[in-house]
């Protein structure tokens, strides 16, 4: 586990530093810790009030997430208390047993599988989307911001609203979207009730929310990007395309290492959009790793408790996993963070 | 006569292009790729705006046409009036908006000390936290709800407010604490210094001196902070029960339980419930491009 909790890393990274004597303190441990707490206390004091919520929100919930998953508690067995009756809890340590039966069992590695297609579509579609439009807004054309305000819209509204309005969409007997289509003279389509037309759906609101963030994001990598660059290039007879590839792309290479794993991470565990859309459904289509989680731990009964942290477990060490490869291979492109 | 006028127009637009960096030399677009260009913008921002637009046209018809396709039939303001005298709608949208006031507040003020901190000082614990605050977004929610929960039922926060301010804090300010950390990287540290000159402390620095010229900064954090508060689902319906304590999210939900999916009712209930939020990105959103880019792109 790589988790380092706050306290822990301070600590730790306190007891790295005065090593390899990078802070101001070079005499004997004693009289550095001290001296590092003198010279440190304005930071450590403005940091202290994040460090201490994630601890206690973030840093307890997780511990007990792990245990739980070693267990095999579930509604029945944990402790509660039925009128007065104090019922003590009974569940037992069960080892790696949950980790071995998710890993071998089809439904997590189908879901897994579901999972990664979502966000690989999601993140790339929307990135490529919201390049373009960054791009097309970066140029002066009439109205730019005017288009500006009307395309980041979708993410003023509150997720669960435009949700709402995509179901209503949706709809397949009285939507607006079939009634387009059979004004067409096409069939209805079965947005939210077939499978695979369901797992388009979803991955089509997804995109549709996610666009203004990384289109927002991406405009003000180009807009820092200095204007003699191109100005220079063109002198010199790049065309469009080199210039975008040669000067744009690597100017944006920052933040768009950023947003992408930012969005990674998000649109991994993205619990709304697929929750009141289809609620996994139909049967379990679109059921991504959160949602199913969500759902052994409040929908099925008994409520599986030491399922639902496993899976929480197991989407944890993937992300974590990704963002560190993510970062080794940035790392190796000059970038740190 | 030509020779005299034709230098100050090409002076006149160097500074304009100089605001828009990238952009291409006057007039080198042909009008076909003007066109080009416009069309996609317009077909991007239709797709954009039609979603909601569509929800605020349903919210005007009677009920009982609501889920029919006719744009305006018999517009009528009876699903609001119903709304708001039949329904604790304006309980929860107060609730709501004490909870995302309160995350936003609090939120902004924390990243904004966090972020201050992580750019300017170099303290042990700097690079954990770095890494905290990054890991911190990865957490599903599925994994942390029902301990949480039993936190927050611990010290008696269920049903409070307070609960799920803290909560939302911790969504909301790892990603803030790290775009204000960007965004404080933009700001020379020369400003620091004569502060320090001046006999101010860090902390007066800060307030005094850096955070009047993280206003965008400021405005994007805040933007954030009410949104996640705002729209915020599964927490909102697990930790608050009753009636009276709902906020927006968990009351819409109860909502269409308790009288069926009525459609007419919940377009004007989601349409009051974007306009506190269209407000803050009013608000925010002449900022938005600059404060993200400092925050992402140092981020």
């Amino acid at each position: 586990m790589a988790v380092d909790t706050p306290s822990q890393s301070v600590v730790k990274a306190a007891g790295d530093s005065v090593a390899r004597g990078r802070s101001r303190g070079t005499g004997k441990p004693r009289g550095a810790a001290k001296r590092s707490l003198s010279t440190h206390w304005y930071a450590w004091a403005m940091v202290a009030p994040v460090t201490v919520v994630i601890a206690v929100i973030i840093g307890y919930p997780l511990v007990r997430g792990i245990y739980l998953s070693l267990t095999d508690a579930n509604e029945r067995n944990v402790a509660r208390s039925i009128g007065v009756n104090e019922i003590p809890a009974t569940y037992e340590f069960v080892g790696l047993d949950n980790y071995a039966d998710a890993l071998t069992g089809s439904q997590f590695l189908s879901t897994l599988g579901w999972t990664l297609l979502w966000t690989v579509s999601c993140v790339s579609v929307t990135f490529a989307l919201g390049l373009t439009l960054a791009n097309i807004l970066n140029r002066r054309i009439a109205g730019r911001s005017f288009y500006r305000l009307l395309l980041i819209l979708p993410w003023a509204v509150p997720g669960f609203v435009s949700v709402f309005a995509w179901r209503f969409l949706y709809n397949q007997d009285n939507g607006l979207l079939n009634k387009i289509l059979a004004g067409g003279g096409i069939d209805a389509v079965p947005w939210l009730n077939d499978p695979t037309w369901a797992k388009f759906s979803v991955i089509l609101v997804n995109v549709w929310l996610g666009v203004p963030f990384m289109m927002v994001a991406l405009l003000g990598g180009l807009q820092s990007i200095p204007g003699e660059l191109y100005e220079a290039a063109e002198m010199d007879g790049a065309s469009a395309w080199q210039r975008f590839k040669h000067i744009t792309m690597p100017g944006l290479s920052s933040v768009s290492t950023t947003v992408i794993l930012l969005s990674t991470i998000w649109t991994f565990n993205m619990f709304p959009v697929i929750f009141l859309l289809t609620r996994g459904g139909p049967g379990e289509a679109t059921q991504i790793l959160v949602t199913q989680a969500y759902k052994f731990s409040f929908e099925v009964s008994p409520r599986d408790f030491a399922q639902s942290s496993t899976w929480g477990v197991l989407i944890l060490v993937l992300l974590m996993l990704f963002a560190a490869v993510y970062r080794r291979v940035l790392r190796k492109q000059g970038e740190v963070w | 006569m030509t020779t005299t006028t034709t230098p100050p127009t090409r002076r006149a637009a160097a500074p304009s292009h100089r605001a828009v960096p990238n952009a291409p030399i006057r007039g080198r677009r042909s009008p076909l790729a003007s066109v080009a260009l416009h069309v996609t913008l317009i077909v991007a921002s239709v797709i954009a705006v039609f979603p909601v637009l569509w929800v605020l046209l349903t919210s005007l018809k009677p009920a009982k046409y609501a889920i029919t396709t006719d744009f305006f039939k018999e517009t009528t303001l009876e699903n609001y009036t119903n709304l708001l005298n039949d329904t604790p709608f304006l309980t929860w949208f107060a609730n709501s908006l004490l909870v995302a006031g309160l995350t936003t507040v609090i939120g902004v003020f924390i990243s904004a000390t966090t972020g201050y901190a992580v750019s300017r000082f170099r303290f042990p614990g700097k690079r954990g936290l770095m890494w905290t605050l990054l890991i911190t977004q990865m957490f599903p929610v599925a994994v942390l709800i029902v301990p949480i929960y039993n936190i927050m039922a611990s010290m008696g926060l269920l049903n409070q407010p307070v609960g799920l301010v803290v909560t939302y804090l911790t969504i909301a300010v790892p990603f803030c604490a790290w775009m204000m950390k960007g965004f404080f990287d933009t700001i020379p540290r020369e400003i620091d210094e004569s502060g320090y000159v001046d006999g101010l402390t860090p902390f007066g620095t800060f307030w005094r001196l850096i955070l009047p010229l993280a206003k965008p900064g400021i405005a994007v954090t805040a933007f954030y902070s009410f949104i996640t508060a705002w729209g915020e689902v599964a927490y909102a319906s697990a930790f608050m029960v009753g009636d009276e304590n709902l906020t927006l999210a968990g009351g819409l939900q109860k909502f269409v339980n308790q009288y069926g999916a009525q459609w007419g009712p919940m377009a004007a209930a989601s349409v009051l419930i974007a306009v506190p939020a269209a407000l803050v990105f009013l608000f925010a959103q002449k900022h938005l491009v600059t404060g993200m880019s400092a925050g992402a792109v140092k981020g």
